[in-house]
C-alpha cells in the first residue's frame, strides 16, 4: 500500500512539475507557437522521461556491493542497460558497415534500413553461423559430465566460479557455454526444419486448393478449419501425449513425432494463407494465358504463382518459425519436447530455473536460467524486428 | 434486423457443428493410442483378470463408435468419467466403489473457476491498458514515445511467457518482494489475498496479450485518418485527442473488438505455460500434469474444454463484429 501511494504522488509530482516546465517555456521563449499549444500531458511525457533517465544514471552507478553484499537489484540494472546500449552499438556499427561495402542494392537497402532491422539481421546471422559451427565453437560436448557440478557462472574462484567454465556448469557437472551454444544447433535446427515442412506441406495443398478449387478446395478447407478449431498448444499436448506413449522407452522418436506433429498443425495456417494468396493470383490474366497455352498443373503452380506469392509467403515463414520455435521451446520447459541429454534451451530454462530464488544474494547464480531464456527471447525478437520491417516496407505505409 | 439473426444463427450452428468436428478429433486421436488401453493403465505386469475389470469398467469392449457417442452424450450432461489414476485405485481394490468416486468433473471444476479467475484479472488490467496505449501512440505516432513502445511491445509478443514469467519474478518477488513468486491459491481465501497472489501470473498474461491488441488498436485508429471526416474535424479546429477519440475510435471499433476478443481466448488456451511457471493450480497446470501420467480422459475432457471456449470466444469476435459493421451487417 505505501509503495501505491508513493507512486500516485510521484506521479502527481510530475504532472505539476510538467505544469510549471510548460509555463517556464512560455514565459522564457516569449509565447512560441510550440509552448503555447503544448498539451499537458506532453510536458508531462518530458518530465517523466527526464526523470526516468535521471533515476537510471542514478542507479546505473550506485555501489555494485555495500560492506560486501552485493548489490543484486543494481547489478542486474547494470547487466541490462550495458546488454541493450551493447546490441544497439552493434547493430549500429554492422547497419554503417554495410552501408559502405557490398553491392549496390545492398547498400541501399541498409541506407534506409533502421536500427531494430539492422539488429534483428546481425542476430539471425550470428544465430546461424553458432547453430552451424556449434561443434567447432563449443569448448566441451553436450553430453559430456565433467568433473565439478554447479560451479557458478563468472569464473571468479572466490565466488565458487571456475575460469575453465566462463557460465559454469549445471546440477550432473555439464558445461553451460557449451550446452547454450548446441541449444542453437538442436532447438534452431529443429525448428527450422520443421518450419520448412509446414510450409512444404501447408503451400502445396494451399495452392493446389486454390487452383483446383471444387470438392478439393472444400474437402481440405473444412478439415483445416476443424484443426484450426482446437488451440495449437493444446492439441499439440495432446498429441504428444500418444506420440510418447508411441516412442516408449527411445527418446530420439519422441523428437521426430514432434516434428512431425508441429509441421502438421502449423500447416494449416500455412494452408490458408497459401490459399487465399493463390486465389488472388488464378484470376489473373497471365494465369489465363498459360492455362491456354496448355502447360500443366506443376508449371502452373511452381512457375506462375509461387513466384508471385514469393513475398508474403516469406513474411509469414519469418513468423511461423517464430511460432514454431516458441512451441518447441514451450514443450520442452513442459517437459514433453526435445528429449534429453540432447541440449535444449527449454528444458535448460525448467531444469535451472529454481536458481532463480538465489538472484538477491548470488546474481551470479541466478542469471543462468533467463541466459537460456534469453536466447529464446533474443532470436525470435530478432526475427519479429526483420518481419515487422519487411511488411511495413511492402505495405508502402508512410504513417 | 431479420437478417442480421439469421446470420448469428448461422455462425452459431457453424460453432456448433465446429466443436462435433473437434469431438471427433480428440477421440480418434485418443484412441490412436498404442496397444490396450487397460494395458496401458497396468502396465506390463498386470494380471488378465485386472485388465478385464478396467476393460469393462471403462466399456472398452464396445465399438469404437457406441464409445464415441457414449463419451460424448456423458460429456453434454457434464459426466466425463472416471480419472485413470482413480481407475487404476479401483482396479487393485476390487470392484468398483462406487459413491464417492472422484470423477473428472469434480476435477476440472474449481480448476476451471481458478483459471477464468487468472484470465479475468488479467483481461481486467490489460484491455484498458492496450485501449488507452493505442489510443496515445496514436496521437503521438512517430514520435519517440510512439517508437519506444513499438520496440517494447514487439520484444513482449515475440518473448516466450516463461521468460517474461521469470523476468517479472526476478524483479517483482525476489529483488523486490512485492507480489508471492507462487501462486497457492485454495478455496475459501480472502479476495484480496487472492488477488494479490494471482497478480504475477495476470502481468506475465497482461505482457504477452497488451501489445497485440495496442498495435491494433493503433493501426485501426491511424487507418481512418486519412478519411474525409477526419479532415473535416480538423479543419473544425477540434483538438487531436477529441479528433481521434470521438470521430475515429468508434469507427475503429469492429477490428479493436475482434482482436480483444481473439486475445481472450488467447487468455484461456494460453495460460497452461503461465501456471506451470507459477504452479497457479488451474485447468492448464492440471492438462500438463495429466499429459505427463498420460491420463486420458482427464486429457480428452481438458481438450474438449479448451477448444470450447475457444471456438466460443472466436464466434463471439465474428459476431461482434458483424454486429458492429453496417456493410456486414446489411451484405450485398
Amino acid at each position: 500500500m505505501n509503495a501505491l501511494i508513493w507512486i500516485i504522488g510521484g506521479l502527481i509530482a510530475m504532472l505539476g512539475a510538467a505544469w510549471v516546465f510548460r509555463l517556464g517555456a512560455q514565459k522564457a521563449t516569449n509565447n512560441k507557437p510550440y509552448f503555447r499549444d503544448l498539451p499537458l500531458g506532453v510536458a508531462f511525457g518530458y518530465v517523466f522521461a527526464a526523470v526516468a533517465l535521471t533515476f537510471s544514471v542514478w542507479y546505473f552507478f550506485q555501489p555494485r556491493a555495500v560492506e560486501g553484499v552485493p548489490q543484486a537489484g543494481v547489478i542486474f540494472f547494470r547487466w541490462a542497460v550495458i546488454g541493450i546500449l551493447g546490441f544497439a552499438a552493434a547493430s549500429w556499427v554492422f547497419r554503417t558497415v554495410f552501408r559502405t561495402i557490398g553491392t549496390e542494392g545492398s547498400k541501399k537497402l541498409f541506407r534506409s534500413m533502421p536500427l531494430t532491422a539492422a539488429f534483428g539481421i546481425m542476430m539471425i546471422i550470428i544465430y546461424a553461423f553458432v547453430s552451424i559451427f556449434a561443434g567447432l565453437i563449443a569448448p566441451y560436448g553436450q553430453e559430456e559430465i565433467l568433473g565439478a557440478a554447479n560451479v557458478v557462472a563468472g569464473g571468479d574462484p572466490a565466488l565458487g566460479g571456475d575460469p575453465e567454465f566462463p557460465l559454469g556448469t549445471d546440477q550432473i557437472g555439464r558445461d553451460i557455454l557449451s550446452r547454450l551454444i548446441y541449444g542453437a544447433q538442436n532447438t534452431v535446427g529443429i525448428a527450422f526444419v520443421t518450419t520448412c515442412l509446414a510450409f512444404l506441406l501447408g503451400g502445396t495443398l494451399g495452392f493446389l486448393a486454390a487452383v483446383l478449387g471444387g470438392w478439393l478446395d472444400q474437402l481440405l478447407s473444412r478439415m483445416v478449419d476443424a484443426l484450426m478449431a482446437i488451440p495449437s498448444l493444446i492439441f499439440s499436448l495432446l498429441l504428444m501425449t500418444i506420440a510418447t506413449a508411441w516412442a516408449g522407452s527411445e527418446a530420439w522418436l519422441v523428437t521426430i513425432y514432434m516434428i512431425f506433429i508441429i509441421a502438421v498443425i502449423d500447416s494449416t495456417r500455412v494452408f490458408r494463407l497459401s490459399r487465399a494468396v493463390g486465389q488472388s493470383i488464378v484470376v489473373m490474366d497471365y494465369i489465363e494465358a498459360a492455362k491456354l497455352r496448355g502447360e500443366g498443373l506443376g508449371y502452373l503452380i511452381f512457375r506462375e504463382i509461387l513466384p508471385n506469392a514469393l513475398a508474403p509467403l516469406l513474411a509469414e515463414f519469418g513468423l511461423r518459425f517464430c511460432f514454431v520455435f516458441l512451441t518447441i521451446a514451450s514443450l520442452s520447459f513442459l517437459g514433453v519436447g526435445i528429449q534429453p541429454p540432447k541440449a535444449d534451451w527449454g528444458t535448460m530454462v525448467r531444469d535451472l530455473s529454481q536458481f532463480i530464488n538465489f538472484a538477491s544474494f548470488a546474481p551470479n547464480v541466478a542469471v543462468t536460467p533467463l541466459l537460456a531464456a534469453g536466447a529464446i527471447a533474443l532470436l525470435t525478437v530478432a526475427v519479429n524486428f526483420v518481419v515487422d520491417w519487411m511488411l511495413h516496407k511492402s505495405s508502402g505505409l508512410k504513417e | 434486423m431479420a437478417g442480421l439473426s439469421k446470420i448469428i444463427l448461422q455462425r452459431l450452428l457453424l460453432g456448433i457443428a465446429t466443436l462435433f468436428a473437434v469431438s471427433i478429433i480428440i477421440f480418434i486421436a485418443v484412441n490412436a493410442l498404442p496397444g490396450d488401453f487397460a494395458q496401458s493403465i497396468l502396465g506390463q505386469g498386470a494380471t488378465p483378470e485386472a485388465v478385464a475389470a478396467i476393460r469393462d469398467q471403462l466399456g472398452l469392449n464396445a465399438s469404437p463408435v457406441t464409445r464415441y457417442l457414449k463419451w460424448l452424450g456423458g460429456a453434454l450432461q457434464g459426466d466425463l468419467g472416471v480419472p485413470m489414476s482413480q481407475a487404476l485405485f479401483q482396479s487393485f481394490a476390487g470392484a468398483s466403489t462406487g459413491g464417492d468416486v472422484i470423477t473428472v468433473f469434480d476435477q476440472i471444476v474449481p480448476r476451471l473457476k481458478n483459471t477464468l479467475f487468472l484470465a479475468g484479472v488479467s483481461a481486467a488490467i490489460a484491455v484498458p491498458l492496450a485501449v488507452t496505449l493505442g489510443i496515445l501512440t496514436a496521437l503521438y505516432r512517430n514520435t519517440a514515445f510512439d517508437k519506444a513502445m513499438n520496440v517494447t511491445t514487439l520484444s513482449a509478443i515475440s518473448s516466450p511467457e516463461f521468460f517474461l514469467a521469470y523476468v517479472l519474478i526476478l524483479f517483482l518477488a525476489v529483488l523486490n518482494p512485492v507480489f508471492p513468486s507462487l501462486s497457492n491459491i485454495f478455496p475459501g481465501m480472502e479476495f484480496s489475498d487472492r488477488l494479490n497472489k494471482t497478480m504475477l501470473p495476470a502481468l506475465t498474461l497482461t505482457l504477452a496479450v497488451t501489445a497485440q491488441m495496442m498495435r491494433m488498436t493503433r493501426a485501426a485508429i491511424i487507418n481512418l485518418l486519412a478519411s474525409p471526416y477526419i479532415e473535416m474535424a480538423r479543419l473544425k479546429g477540434l483538438s487531436p485527442m477529441r479528433v481521434i477519440v470521438k470521430h475515429a475510435l468508434p469507427n475503429a471499433l469492429a477490428p479493436i473488438i475482434t482482436v480483444i476478443a481473439l486475445n481472450l481466448a488467447y487468455l484461456v488456451t494460453g495460460v497452461v505455460v503461465v501456471e506451470v511457471v507459477f504452479v497457479y493450480p488451474g485447468i492448464g497446470q492440471l492438462f500438463v500434469d495429466s499429459v505427463k501420467i498420460r491420463d486420458i480422459p482427464v486429457v480428452q475432457a481438458c481438450c474438449l474444454i479448451f477448444a470450447a471456449v475457444y471456438i466460443l470466444l472466436n464466434l463471439t469476435a465474428d459476431i461482434l463484429s458483424i454486429v458492429s459493421n453496417p456493410r456486414l451487417r446489411h451484405p450485398k
